[in-house]
């Protein structure tokens, strides 16, 4: 049958075969080699991320400091219970004890329990008492993992400004949300081996990448002057039962915000509390509209006619276009005929004569509006523009409201001569205070701001903010001359009561009608600085809706003397040895 | 019957070393260098001779000792693999080693049985076997066809429980035939015809294979087998060279072809295009290709230690089975990886020398087909799992888990044994 015998060329195809299959092996050894030594790394680093469960680490949110380094907004260990839903082994225990422990309706945690989901939080910003007190039963597929809540140490101190932040760890009002991005930081992760069903592989362990702290923010307000500032406004609406009361301090030279009060001032750790005797059952939406109202700043979000402290403006544009000076001599009547209107003065009998600087002292209606109309519309209205009113301010604040204006085209005498001592338009607190500023600081417009730096956990510096300062507003004679003559308002004017004994204090007070005119409603408001020959503190008192008395004079004057007689040597601003007496 | 068959063969030897002495001494002078290399000392071979009597045949113990190696290795990896998964679907770790151990026991005694019987009882069924392959694969189709992962490839022997896969009875089959036509044919291989006649012969049962049972790689397995087999008996090496650059040449059309976006090819092409760059579409077809690779590259050089496989954790599909050398790799590193390689290539060696010295044409063929089965179905598994090429099923030879795989594999080691034992020492 078999015919052939073994040759030789068998022999050598054999080997043949052999050398080849041979080689074959060995370029799979390379591909090996490749595979097993250059993409090894490649390949474990994605095999890991497949295999590991993510559980992310809230990041300790940055702290905001005051500018003595007082912390205002810090963290507090809370915790987050969680459940992993193929590791729970006794399910029904599981629901009873994180009902009991956590408050929560049976419904809800059965819920979430029995959802198929490789991890599904339950609650967060648990008290970490409570979350100690759940890891001790040690349940199978509950995960307790502690992370930060925002924590603020003074409670409604500067509420308004600081603002607060959301569940996930972002601002939601105030500085909160302007610095978030510096205050935010990384988010860590907690890495869990698993296999691919999302059970966990006890033997490989945890591993965590640490989150990265934000960064704390340095701001420019002042705790104690805050503190103080608030007690005064809260004073103020108790006694005038007023709607609302607003103080700001600020350093008119750089624009730093010293104190910004809005009372009534709300819990910072309790936003969402509804005040007392809010009706149960109102709808979401009217609850947030209650809501955002008591988280509104005034001071920022709001516009007002700012009165006659709006007369700081007219008289700056007047000196600085030479149509009046100090000197310039004035007749009040008790009222001026602008157009077809009278328009009346304050004082009903009239001031008589008076010099430019008496007209300011006595808040003359009918001299201002002369200065005004000496003006003209195209001059004034670009005054108004170069000081920057139809502007924001560029606060580091969110949702500053812009000024309520009339348009050039539209505007008479009439409608200029109400401007010129601060009615028929409306700008925000921050914007008077920012433009008087800029009048009596030599003619600089700066920006007002709370944020100055950021720092890290070890006070290292690593952020310094710079604010946008634009020159030459007014001259420097002018500004000179404006704060002699705001002294003079103070001293002897309508002032009186913003008077602190040893020191110059320049000011102007404001008493303005709110619309709709007639209704008894009134704004009364203080704008005062120290010292007044080179000032370093500028303050603002908003009372709105008093009762009773109702005159800046009388309101809101007080409010600022009060607050100068201790600031003023808390800031270190030396009194006039001549005045003391 | 057995008796019978031993008496005719040993009539034939006589013949054949009366007619062939030139042919004779030569394969003694190769024998005899050979069993230098192998026991090295005279001392031992003088001992042997004085035995003679008792151990007049060559048993290749090397060679079933990398057999038993590699199946010991395999077992050991085939439950590390798959402890994990076999807890979650039977809640006994051990599943599919137990199975495996059965069919591996099964197996050996089956081989020692093949080993004892000569060579040439197996010569008058050739055509038998042809005839079964044939039938054999399209009954799948039947109610007797067993279904899994998706593929109609088993069927079920009624009364043992047992499923097989009759591609691979069809390989044994194969190997069979082709020895048997190689010796039939004689001088007529060398002719063009001879070569078409041979190559023609494993064509029907690779396409019912491919087209039955849709098992490509099975198929391959086959043609490569017979491929082989003819390279061996044919004297020339042209007509191969030009078909390997055919091959090539075809293999590099298909490619270009799916990746131009050609679209006739919708299976396969994905199955090339994930190939081509597994981490494109790493939640289909490229998944499994991409575990494995996630696999081999966190084992490393030195591996994560036996038992320490993440991949196997149910994220590799198959882990036990297919891509059972991917989970090799995690757990050893490199090493083990060449540690298995290098076994495959001794085990290859051996049955190189048993070839060479095969006391006939058919015993040589019978041991050439066996090495063909073995390495290719080697080469291709490790490829694959590497993704050197496509993906497509192979289990990896005496280590993946499958038992009719391993049975099979452990006839044709039988054969092979058969074939060394007659190689006769005493001729020497």
């Amino acid at each position: 049958m078999l015919t052939d015998n073994n040759k030789i060329f068998h022999r050598k195809k054999i080997l043949a075969v052999f050398i080849i299959c041979t080689g074959a092996f060995i370029g799979l050894f390379g591909r090996l080699v490749y595979l097993c030594v250059w993409q090894a790394e490649h390949y474990s680093r994605m095999a890991t991320e497949l295999h590991e469960r993510e559980r992310s680490i809230k990041a300790a949110r940055g702290r905001i400091l005051d500018c003595n380094g007082k912390v205002l907004a810090d963290n507090k260990t809370v915790c987050t219970v969680s459940v992993i839903y193929n590791q729970i082994e006794e399910p029904d225990r599981v629901i009873e004890i994180l009902c009991k422990e956590l408050e929560l309706s049976e419904d809800y945690v059965r819920r979430r329990v029995e959802k198929y989901s490789s991890i599904e939080r339950i609650k967060s910003n648990v008290d970490k008492t409570i979350g100690d007190r759940i890891r001790e039963y040690d349940l199978a597929g509950v995960k307790v993992d502690e992370d930060y809540k925002r924590y603020y140490p003074y409670d409604d101190l500067a509420s308004k400004v600081l603002g607060f932040t959301g569940g996930d760890n972002q601002g939601i009002i105030g500085l909160e949300v302007i610095y978030d991005t510096y205050l935010q930081g990384e988010p860590g992760t907690i890495l869990t081996v698993t296999d691919a069903k999302g059970i966990e592989v006890e033997a490989a362990g945890e591993r965590r990448i640490e989150p990265v702290s934000g960064l704390d923010l340095c701001i420019s307000l002042d705790m104690n002057i805050q503190s103080y500032a608030t007690q005064l406004a809260n004073q103020a609406l108790a006694t005038k039962e007023a709607d609302s009361v607003s103080i700001l301090v600020m350093n008119p030279q750089n624009g730093e915000i010293l104190a910004m009060v809005n009372v009534p001032e709300f819990d910072l750790n309790h936003p969402y509390d509804l005040p007392e005797g809010t009706a149960e059952d109102i709808t979401s939406e009217e609850k947030q509209n209650i809501l955002n109202g008591i988280w509104r700043n005034g001071c920022i979000n709001d516009t007002y006619e700012p009165g006659s402290t709006f007369k700081i403006i007219t008289a700056a544009a007047g000196l600085e276009e030479g149509v009046v000076t100090p000197e310039s001599s004035f007749h009040c009547p008790g009222y001026i005929i602008v157009d077809d209107r009278k328009i009346r003065c304050h004082k009903v009998a009239g001031h008589g004569s008076q010099d430019f600087t008496h007209t300011m002292m006595n808040s003359c209606n009918p001299a201002l509006i002369t200065v005004g109309l000496r003006l003209g519309l195209d001059s004034y209205y670009s005054y108004f523009e170069q000081f920057g009113l139809k502007r924001k301010t560029g606060i580091d604040l969110p949702g500053e409201a812009g000024t309520i204006m009339h348009k050039k085209e539209n505007m008479g005498n009439v409608e200029l001569a109400t401007v010129a001592f601060g009615q028929s338009f409306q700008i925000t607190p921050i914007q008077l205070l920012t433009t008087a500023s800029s009048i009596i600081n030599g003619g600089r417009r700066i920006t007002p701001h709370f944020g100055v730096k950021t720092c890290d956990r070890d006070g290292n510096v690593v952020d310094v903010f710079e604010y946008p300062v634009e020159e030459g507003i007014v001259s420097e004679e002018t500004s000179a001359t404006m704060r002699k003559i705001l002294e003079m308002v103070v001293a002897e004017g309508s002032g009186a009561n913003g008077k602190v004994a040893g020191f110059r204090v320049g000011g102007k007070t404001a008493t303005s009608q709110t619309l709709p005119r007639g209704s008894g409603r009134y704004i009364a408001s203080f704008v005062g600085f120290a010292p007044a020959d080179d000032p370093q503190v500028i303050a603002l008192a908003i009372v709105n809706n008093p009762q009773g008395v109702y005159y800046g004079g009388q309101v809101s004057a007080p409010i600022i003397r009060q607050l100068y007689e201790n600031i003023l040597p808390y800031l270190g601003i030396e009194g006039d040895q001549n005045e003391q007496n | 019957m057995a008796a019978n068959a031993k008496r005719n063969l040993r009539e034939k030897k006589d013949y054949r070393a009366k007619s062939d002495s030139h042919e004779r001494n030569d394969a003694q002078e190769k024998i005899d260098s050979y069993e230098k290399n192998a026991y090295g000392e005279r001392s031992r071979r003088s001992t042997r001779q004085k035995k003679k009597e008792q151990s007049e045949y060559f048993f290749d113990y090397s060679l079933l000792f990398i057999v038993l190696f590699l199946m010991g290795f395999g077992l050991v990896m085939i439950y590390s693999a798959s402890s994990y998964q076999a807890f979650l679907e039977f809640e006994d770790s051990a599943y599919y080693l137990k199975k495996q151990l059965i069919a591996s026991i099964i197996g050996l005694v089956v081989m020692i049985v093949v080993a004892n019987i000569p060579y040439h009882f197996w010569e008058r069924f050739y055509i038998l076997g042809y005839v079964v392959s044939a039938v054999m694969v399209p009954m799948v189709l039947t109610p007797l066809g067993v279904e899994s992962h998706g593929a109609r490839r088993w069927i079920a022997i009624p009364g043992i429980g047992l499923n097989i896969q009759p591609a691979e009875v069809a390989k044994l089959c194969m190997i069979l035939f082709l020895a048997v036509m190689v010796c039939k044919m004689g001088k007529g291989i060398r002719t063009m015809k001879g070569f078409c006649v041979m190559v023609a012969f494993p064509l029907p049962i690779v396409l019912e294979v491919y087209m039955i049972t849709k098992n490509l790689s099975s198929a391959i397995i086959i043609l490569g087998i017979s491929i082989l087999m003819v390279f061996v008996a044919s004297p020339d090496y042209k007509k191969f060279i030009v078909m390997a650059l055919l091959v090539f040449a075809a293999a590099a059309l298909v490619v270009y072809l799916v990746v131009s976006g050609n679209d006739f090819m919708a299976f396969r092409g994905n199955r090339i295009l994930s190939w081509l760059d597994p981490e494109s579409d790493p939640t289909d077809t490229g998944f499994q290709t991409l575990q494995g690779l996630y696999a081999i590259g966190s084992g490393g050089i030195f591996g994560k230690g036996l038992g320490q496989s993440m991949q196997k954790l149910s994220f590799l599909p198959e882990a036990q089975n297919d891509m059972i050398f991917s989970i090799i790799c995690e757990e050893l590193g490199l090493f083990g990886a060449v540690a298995i390689i290098l076994m495959f290539i001794m085990l290859l060696w051996r049955m190189m020398v048993i070839a060479n010295n095969a006391p006939d044409l058919f015993g040589a063929m019978l041991v050439v087909g066996v090495m063909g089965h073995i390495t290719i179905q080697a080469i291709l598994n490790i490829a694959v799992v590497t993704a050197t090429i496509p993906n497509t099923g192979i289990s990896l030879p005496f280590i993946s888990y499958g038992g009719s795989s391993v049975m099979f594999l452990l006839i044709e080691v039988g054969l092979v044994l058969s074939v060394a034992r007659r190689i006769q020492l005493k001729e020497l």
